[in-house]
């Protein structure tokens, strides 16, 4: 069996997010890029599958800064194939783009299960898997937290509100979009990485014309102005703490 | 193309979900933009009476056994022919386990251009997106043909989507829905025995600023010391650090309590579907940017290692008193 884990890199939001001159686009000058959190879990997923059932597996992600740590941390923790999609870096690119570029790359290695983050807190015109899914003519569930193989097929566990679990049969090839793994993605040490760094080569394969159709132009982009923005309390530890119970003795939960 | 908004609806072992009503709701915003008509979507079975309150122009009703629950593939092939035959202006879907696995690959399928997170629309009608986990708004053109469209919460409300008077139904015939690639084996319950955390009036809530499982002790005692429980954000959960039953948000529970202590939370929208309706919110968070501040009544960013066992000891203390 062939397990694809298709990941992309984000904004670190703990950074502070500038909007650039264009008003159109975040500031990219000091941006730093992090994984996709629920890209981690699609290749903690796929590494789980691979240890169960002996799955060959391929991590994919596009040429970016950060990329290369994340294909040779991805190998450390047992990927067999790594690939990164090399690109021009100012090119304009969205979802649809990547996934009809991403598409074109993965129908060559004829995967039998792609797994990919749910969705990108930057998504503006979907997310990855299911558009790749369309592209390459397979079914899509997504908001998985679970995926095991049963004859020939998966069944995967797929979320609802309220905790709220779906079984779902799906026939493979499928693509499958990861909300959580089925447990917290391993940690592996600079050790083991710096070793990987050593052994393992990265494939890297250019991308395919880029395609942006199917995405949003966008107008403008600001930071979100709250009328209801919260009372700020400032002062020491103490001070803070004092007014805090006087708020909890305010609204009677003293 | 016509000018009418279509708004899928969604709905789950025979309840309709909140998110379709607030979609109408935009629809209706809209609508006033484009000059159509709002019309609901409806695919189920024996699911009718569901349409009897949505405040919808219309609703078109789509019946299949195959569509009594919820399964991506049938769903997108009943869509796929309902708008390529019709073509509306816009379709709104839910961003949520439903709605995101129909419309991404509806815009692939039609080559129809798909707008995702948004929160809202101006009032000429430009599609208003929350990303970058709430700290971005991105306003974008509508583009020229049927766009797609997934509404995430915040921009309307509910009830403003309900209707005291029963709209017209309109029954649409089902596409062929053999050899489904997707089908669903069975609902597997929510794990019982643990608090609700839906009933409890004073939650004590840690997202990833807690920073490791042990701090969660701080957090207990604090909820300990104000008669509340804990609860948790999604990474935390997904950590392992505590049990699903506790999480908070768009795939955990809905939370309505008097108290909602946010501590180490950046206030993602997902995370604010579930506690935004909260009575009195109150944020703990060094990051003055984060968007929890901007749901939330009261706020402070002293750090909460320092600020969470020094109000667990004043309240001790005056509680014994």
């Amino acid at each position: 069996m062939n397990v694809v884990a298709l990941f992309k890199l984000v904004p670190d939001l703990v950074e502070e997010l500038e909007i650039d001159q264009s008003g159109t686009a975040l500031n990219t000058d000091f941006l730093r890029l992090i994984i996709n959190e629920l890209d981690d879990h699609a290749i903690e997923q796929a590494i789980l599958l691979k240890e169960r059932s002996g799955a060959r597996m391929t991590v994919i992600g596009s040429d970016a800064e950060g990329a290369d740590d994340v294909l040779y941390t991805a190998v450390a923790k047992g990927a067999d194939q790594l690939i990164k999609l090399m690109g021009d870096p100012n090119a304009v690119i969205n979802n649809h783009a990547m996934a009809r570029a991403t598409a074109i790359v993965l129908k060559e290695l004829q995967p039998d299960l792609i797994l990919t983050g749910v969705q990108a807190h930057n998504d503006l015109d979907g997310s990855i898997g299911p558009l790749v899914a369309e592209y390459l003519g397979m079914p899509y569930v997504g908001y998985v937290s679970g995926v095991n193989v049963q004859n020939g097929r998966i069944v995967v566990r797929k979320e609802y509100p309220g905790g709220l679990i779906a079984e779902m049969e799906v026939d493979l090839p499928a693509v499958v979009g990861i909300q959580s793994a089925e447990q917290p993605p391993r940690y592996v040490t600079v050790n083991k990485v710096r070793q990987a760094m050593k052994t393992a080569a990265i494939e890297e394969r250019p991308l395919p014309a880029l395609d942006v159709s199917g995405g949003a132009a966008i107008r403008r982009m600001f930071k979100p102005e709250s009328a209801t923005r919260a009372k700020m309390i400032e002062g020491s530890t103490e001070e803070v703490t004092a007014r805090l119970l006087d708020i909890f003795k305010e609204i009677g939960a003293l | 193309m016509n000018q009418d908004i279509y708004v899928v609806i969604e709905h789950l072992r025979g309840k309709t979900a909140d998110i379709s009503y607030l979609m109408l709701a935009g629809a209706r915003a809209l609508a006033q933009a484009t000059g159509g008509e709002v019309i609901a979507v409806l695919l189920g079975h024996n699911a009718q009476s569901l349409a009897n309150n949505m405040a919808a122009d219309k609703v078109l009703y789509v019946e299949h056994p195959a569509l009594a629950e919820f399964t991506s593939d049938a769903y997108q092939r009943t869509l796929a022919g309902l708008i390529a035959g019709k073509e509306p202006r816009a379709v709104l879907f839910a961003s949520s386990s439903i709605g995101t696995d129909a419309a991404s690959v509806l815009s692939a399928r039609l080559k129809l251009p798909l707008i995702s997170s948004c929160q809202s629309f101006s009032a000429d009608g430009r599609p208003i997106c929350q990303i970058c986990g709430g700290k971005i708004m991105a306003e974008s053109d509508l583009p020229d043909t049927t766009t797609l469209l997934t509404m995430t919460p915040g921009g309307y409300k509910p009830e403003e989507g309900q209707s005291g008077k029963a709209p017209d139904v309109i029954k649409v015939e089902a596409p062929s829905l053999d050899n489904l690639r997707v089908t669903l084996k069975q609902y597997i319950e929510p794990e019982a025995g643990d608090v609700d955390i839906s009933k409890e009036p004073i939650i004590v809530s840690v997202g990833r600023g807690i920073q490791n499982q042990d701090n969660i002790e701080i957090a207990e005692e604090l909820a300990r010391a104000l008669g509340g429980v804990v609860a948790a954000s999604r990474p935390v959960v997904d950590q392992g650090w505590m049990s699903t039953s506790r999480l908070v948000g768009k795939s955990g529970k809905k939370v309505k309590p008097k108290i909602y202590l946010a501590l180490g939370i950046s206030g993602a929208p997902e995370h604010v579907e579930g506690m935004g309706e909260s009575e009195v919110i109150i944020a703990i968070n060094t990051d003055t940017n984060a968007p929890i501040f901007n749901v939330a009544k009261y706020g402070t960013t002293v750090d909460l290692f320092d600020l969470v066992p020094a109000l667990t000891e004043k309240l001790r203390e005056v509680k014994k008193v």
